[in-house]
């Protein structure tokens, strides 16, 4: 246990592997957390994991054809959040039936795709996720994406509430929702995307709904949720990443886990002060 | 009377169905119309092309001076999600205050004290820091209603409010819906099923029909043939 923890401060590892992993890891939970407050408040939780079982297949084909992984991933999940959505907002085929049509099957193409070309263990860390095998072009990419997002929420603030909470009267004073549905469309795509090279793809729907989940359990605000569950999401990516490295499990799924417990947490907390 | 929204032949279509046919029809400044109907006779399309949020297939819609169709406080129908939604009063009281600001992040201090006035008016200004979630069906309405009159100076569009309350609550809201009409002079545009309750409250009524409809005071409504089949 100790050696463990005497290599990850080793300046040598701690610079080249632990420290860009922990700048990427941040700069991802906190895109998917301050999104995750929308997604999850307009009931389209499912949306990121459907997403990601998605960029799993485009991941899949992608490194089976040798291309750039990202570069063929970002497209093609941007393309299917445009669909998810649309689809979400015309009943005719239901949201949640339309994302598990899409996802299995997406996913299922991945699956034959890499497991015909003998590349199962190439993909699959895809599906598990691997931070400490993320590449410089990815934590800048990631840390761009996540102050874009910063930005917008801080800048549109006020707007993005009123298309949060209510759709109709946000057309009546005349914003746009279209627009802004479409914006966030394409930043749950990057950001489903990049955390599923950190968290893997079975997992980073967890980092987009537990955090605003757990914020909502106290939070009387929107303000406050959306804050709370951005620091949420930060400690327990910090704690998950360090117990992991400390008793050498699987990161991304530490991270759930402790996400997990700040939940039951915050929900135990949330029932005894309303009863108060 | 000034004018604030008059309605001249005005068609539209939903589904590819034509909904409303060559409907005319005014609002002036301190009236109070109720829009009646049966299920699919137009009166959400109706509303959604006042709003400004659908288009009209023909005719005109003219709003009086100094309006434009955003100035429209709206009141929509309540929706299962916001519900359980975790925010403030105050926050979605603000959110009125949306149509009339650029881009600028924060509410100004008079935008604040124009939402403090709403809440007032509605009598919910002690709930003011509570959470939305929290609050009965009634007072849920209240701030809804609050937030629809920092997005308006004149005109107030109600779709259905009282659908989800009991009829304690939607005595109290129509007494609400009524102050603000004769003792603030804001016009009002109600789309209801409650036909009774809401042509009592009523100056106009716009009773829309498959084939045709009738609009007049709710004193012609209540004299004419289809009013009194009615009511």
């Amino acid at each position: 246990m100790n050696e463990n923890l005497k290599l990850m401060f080793e300046p040598e590892f701690f610079r080249a592997i632990i420290f860009p992993a922990l700048i990427g890891g941040i700069a991802v939970t906190i895109c998917a957390s301050l999104l995750g407050v929308t997604l999850v408040l307009k009931k389209y939780s499912m949306i990121g994991d459907g997403l990601s079982h998605i960029g799993y297949g485009a991941l899949s084909v992608a490194s089976v054809m040798n291309l750039a992984p990202l570069k063929v991933a970002l497209p093609v999940v941007i393309i299917s959040a445009f669909i998810l959505l649309r689809l979400n907002e015309n009943n005719k085929l239901h949201g949640d039936s339309a994302i598990a049509l899409f996802s299995t099957t997406a996913l299922s193409i991945g699956i034959l795709v890499s497991s015909k070309a003998g590349m199962t263990n190439d993909v699959s860390h895809y599906m598990f996720g691997s931070i400490l095998a993320m590449s410089k072009e990815d934590v800048i990419i990631s840390v761009a994406m996540s102050i874009i997002v910063i930005l917008a929420f801080i800048f549109l603030y006020n707007r993005i509430f009123s298309v949060t909470f209510d759709e109709n009267f946000a057309k009546a004073t005349g914003v746009n929702a279209g627009v802004y549905n479409m914006i966030f469309a394409v930043l749950t795509a990057v950001t489903v995307v990049l955390g599923m090279m950190m968290m893997g793809s079975l997992l980073i729907s967890s980092l987009i709904v537990i955090p605003s989940l757990t914020a909502m359990r106290v939070c009387k605000s929107f303000r406050g949720v959306v804050i709370i569950s951005a620091l949420i999401s930060v400690t327990s990516f910090l704690i998950g990443m360090f117990m992991s490295l400390l008793m050498n499990t699987t990161p991304g799924a530490s991270i759930v886990i402790v996400n997990a417990v700040f939940f039951i947490i915050f929900s135990i907390i949330g029932k005894l002060t309303v009863r108060n | 009377m000034n004018n604030l929204i008059s309605c001249k032949d005005i068609s539209a279509s939903y589904d590819g169905m034509n909904v409303l046919n060559n409907l005319t029809f005014s609002v002036n400044e301190g009236d109070y119309l109720c829009i009646v109907g049966e299920n699919g006779s137009g009166k959400s399309t109706l509303v959604k092309c006042l709003l400004g949020i659908k288009k009209i297939d023909s005719g005109n819609i003219i709003m009086g001076e100094g309006l434009s169709q955003t100035d429209i406080g709206y009141l929509p129908q309540q929706t299962q999600l916001q519900k359980g939604f975790p925010a403030t009063v105050k926050e979605v009281v603000l959110s009125g205050c949306l149509n009339s600001r650029g881009y600028y992040p924060f509410y100004t201090s008079k935008e604040k004290k124009s939402a403090d006035e709403s809440m007032q008016k509605l009598g919910i200004f002690d709930l003011k820091l509570r959470s939305y979630r929290e609050l009965s069906g009634g007072q849920q309405q209240r701030v809804l209603l609050a937030r629809a009159l920092c997005a308006t100076k004149k005109l107030i569009l109600l779709d259905e409010p009282v659908t989800a309350l009991d009829p304690l609550a939607s005595a109290e809201l129509y007494s609400v819906i009524s102050e603000l009409n004769q003792k603030y002079k804001i016009a009002v545009i109600m789309i209801s099923h409650d036909i009774q309750n809401s042509v009592e409250n009523a100056s106009h009524v716009l009773h829309l029909k498959k084939t045709g409809y009738f609009f007049g005071t709710s004193n012609e409504y209540l004299k004419s043939e289809i009013g009194s089949r009615f009511i």
